[in-house]
């Protein structure tokens, strides 16, 4: 586990946030991470990261539970213990339409629930990196990650012109949680930025 | 960056100057302070309700269910009246929360973290009336399908009451999964405040290690939004095979296909009333006026005095239908067991009537819908009335059936049946206080989101401009002649 440079400014409004977090990309420096107390729309599209595949997930999630259910069922009430219910069909679809239903919505649920918890690595116990503790009060913290040729007092009073309340330099362990997002942060010479 | 717009006609759902400090100083205050005298009565109370209730149970267990006046003609009592009842109250909360969601009502955002909190306490209080009343409680694992050495003899799949199992504890996983996915970055911000290290330590267990990362946020959002389109016909769906419990049956007065639309509005009618309840006092006691408005509360009355009168077609059509159809024993249970007030339960009928659909039209009137009073009364009102709509369901119609030699005489509940009422209450209440204390009542985050669109101190900023382009916009549109000016009188 290395430690890493950071350097991290602290912003009091998401309307300066935004073209400051624009300019940082356009001069070239990486962003690890903006941590804000909400959900800021337009922010990921701002740092250039793609759309969340957890909706893809819940519908594998969903189409299983159908599955589950509908299988399930079947093998019970046509295979395995087919009982005679006042001369109905063993095969009866219209009744088993609430549990299939229900079945699919619980896996959906629960399934995305543990995804995103896995994917964001949430769980009881697990403590991270917190770079400002106001970040989950009132600040919108950008962290930029210091390379070799970061001069990190150029960027320090880059950050103060564009409107940075407060600035620091930090150091942080690059564990497992800390995850970059180096795969998905396009960088911005390679697309077309604009601020949705 | 708030690319949402709203309209200064619009009334503000945050109250007073307010930064995203002072929301959170608001919102969390309530938990960092040691709770009032008065808070520790209601606990206290309510724990003892909780006793009585355990120990009732206990009676029932030991003694099995002859305990509880049921006999053989009333076989559903007290039991399933509760049963349904708590359930419907525990529909607002994911009405709240997902449909409204779906449906960008921004003022869900003040008010469902506790209606969610209360319909996970509700369901819990609900469930525990099914599973008492099969007598051999210790059996109850047998409802659940799993390959068992008994052949394997499996539930039987088209039985509503099976729906009803997966129904109840679907509605119970993904509600609790909701809520608490919402309650993740709140916990962040309280574990972030906290002075004390055993705070920061029990906080930061329930945060789940939140720190607001955008990437998190994304996902975040998608899982909310994903959850409450599963949610919405899951809401829909619950008090819908609650009703097939009833309407597959062949029993007049069960037996009716008006019975799911009908049961859904009661469901949201009778939760949005306890949710009324417990904000109205909740704003009060904790001061959170400025985030629970008068506003909301109209809204709320509004949705109350919509699903009052739904409920109310529904038992008029009811009635048509028992003359129209001809049958001489639907005829019998609608006007004579329920409507003829001098029948032996007739009384429990006209309650109903004038609890659930006479006495909300009170709430056409504005000035009803925003008093306090008037609210708090008329919200215990629908809930007694409610109360009362599934025991008039589930009683007159069994207490007399198709053979005159079973009729039942007059069931009146034990004392250990109204223990386990009471009991119930106990649970709901003694969860609420506790989640009152140490939860953070109000979605901290949500209101942060929609502070610069409709806070009031915002608004007041945006309202100037806004005025400015309705002139301009009229001047613009103004007749040549220039006496007639478009849209200038009417704003």
């Amino acid at each position: 586990m290395s430690k890493k440079k950071f350097v991290v400014g602290a912003f009091d409004d998401e309307a300066v946030l935004f073209p400051a977090v624009k300019k940082v990309r356009m001069s070239g420096y990486k962003i690890h991470d903006v941590y804000t107390p909400f959900a800021v729309h337009g922010l990921d599209h701002a740092l250039g990261l793609r759309e969340t595949s957890l909706h893809t997930a819940g519908f594998i999630y969903a189409i299983t539970g159908t599955c589950t259910a509908l299988g399930g069922i079947s093998y019970v009430f046509t295979y395995d213990w087919p009982v005679n219910i006042g001369g109905k069909p063993h095969f009866a679809l219209p009744a088993w339409i609430p549990i299939i239903f229900e079945l699919t919505v619980l896996f959906s649920a629960v399934g995305m629930v543990l995804t995103f918890c896995y994917l964001c690595q949430l769980a009881p116990f697990v403590k991270k990196h917190h770079f400002h503790p106001r970040a989950t009060d009132d600040l919108f913290v950008m962290v930029i990650e210091c390379t070799a040729k970061t001069n990190v007092d150029d960027l320090q009073a880059f950050l103060t012109r564009n409107g940075a309340v407060e600035v620091s330099v930090q150091e942080a362990e690059t564990e497992w949680w800390v995850g970059t997002y180096d795969k998905e942060q396009r960088l911005i010479k390679d697309t077309d930025f604009g601020v949705a | 960056m708030h690319l949402k717009y709203e309209s200064q006609l619009r009334e503000p759902l945050v109250d007073g100057v307010k930064d995203y400090h002072q929301v959170t100083e608001d919102i969390v205050r309530p938990i960092e302070a040691k709770p009032s005298k008065l808070w520790y009565i209601g606990f206290f109370v309510s724990a003892s309700c909780l006793l009585f209730g355990v120990y009732s149970v206990y009676r029932e267990v030991t003694y099995g269910i002859g305990q509880w006046n049921l006999n053989k003609t009333i076989g559903w009592g007290w039991d399933i009246t509760n049963f349904v009842w708590w359930v419907g109250i525990g529909h607002a909360g994911t009405l709240i929360s997902a449909i409204l969601l779906l449906f960008r009502q921004g003022w869900r955002t003040g008010v469902n973290r506790a209606a969610e909190a209360m319909t996970i306490f509700a369901v819990m209080c609900a469930g525990q009336f099914p599973i008492f009343h099969m007598g051999r409680v210790w059996m109850c694992f047998f409802i659940f399908p799993y390959p068992n050495t008994r052949g394997p003899v499996w539930p039987n799949f088209n039985s509503p009451l099976m729906w009803d199992v997966f129904a109840i504890s679907t509605y119970f996983t993904v509600s609790l999964l909701f809520w608490y996915s919402g309650l993740i970055p709140d916990f962040g911000t309280v574990r972030d405040r906290a002075k004390t290290k055993l705070r920061k330590k029990l906080y930061g267990i329930a945060s789940f290690g939140w720190v607001g990362s955008t990437k998190h946020w994304q996902r975040h959002e998608a899982l909310s939004l994903v959850l409450a389109g599963l949610a919405t016909p899951l809401v829909l769906s619950v008090h819908t095979i609650v009703s097939m419990d009833f309407a597959t049956s062949v029993i007049p007065g069960w037996h009716t296909t008006i019975f799911p639309p009908y049961f859904v509005a009661g469901a949201i009618f009778s939760g949005f009333a306890m949710t009324q309840t417990l904000l109205v006092v909740i704003r009060k006691v904790f001061n959170l006026q400025e985030y629970i408005t008068l506003g909301h509360v109209e809204a709320m009355n509004k949705v109350i005095v919509l699903t009052g009168s739904i409920v109310g077609c529904a038992y008029l059509t009811e009635l048509f239908m028992g003359w129209y159809s001809q049958n001489k024993y639907e005829g019998y249970t609608f006007w004579y067991s329920r409507a003829n007030l001098f029948s032996p339960y007739g009384w429990a009928y006209w309650g109903m009537m004038t609890c659930n659909v006479l006495s909300p039209q009170i709430f056409w009137f504005r000035k009803m819908r925003r008093n306090l009073f008037v609210t708090f009364f008329m919200s215990v009102i629908v809930n007694v009335g409610m109360w009362f709509e599934r025991f008039v369901i589930i009683v007159t119609s069994l207490y007399r059936d198709y053979l005159p030699s079973s009729w039942a005489v007059y069931y009146h509940p034990s004392i250990w049946e109204i223990g386990f009422y009471l009991g119930t209450f106990g649970l709901f209440f003694t969860c609420f206080f506790l989640f009152s204390k140490y939860f953070p009542t109000i979605a901290i985050a949500e209101i942060k989101y929609i502070l610069k669109t409709s806070g009031e101190s915002f608004k007041a900023k945006v309202g100037s401009i806004e005025m400015q382009g309705v002139e301009e916009f009229a001047s613009e549109h103004a007749h040549i002649d220039g006496h007639v000016v478009a849209g200038a009188h009417s704003h």
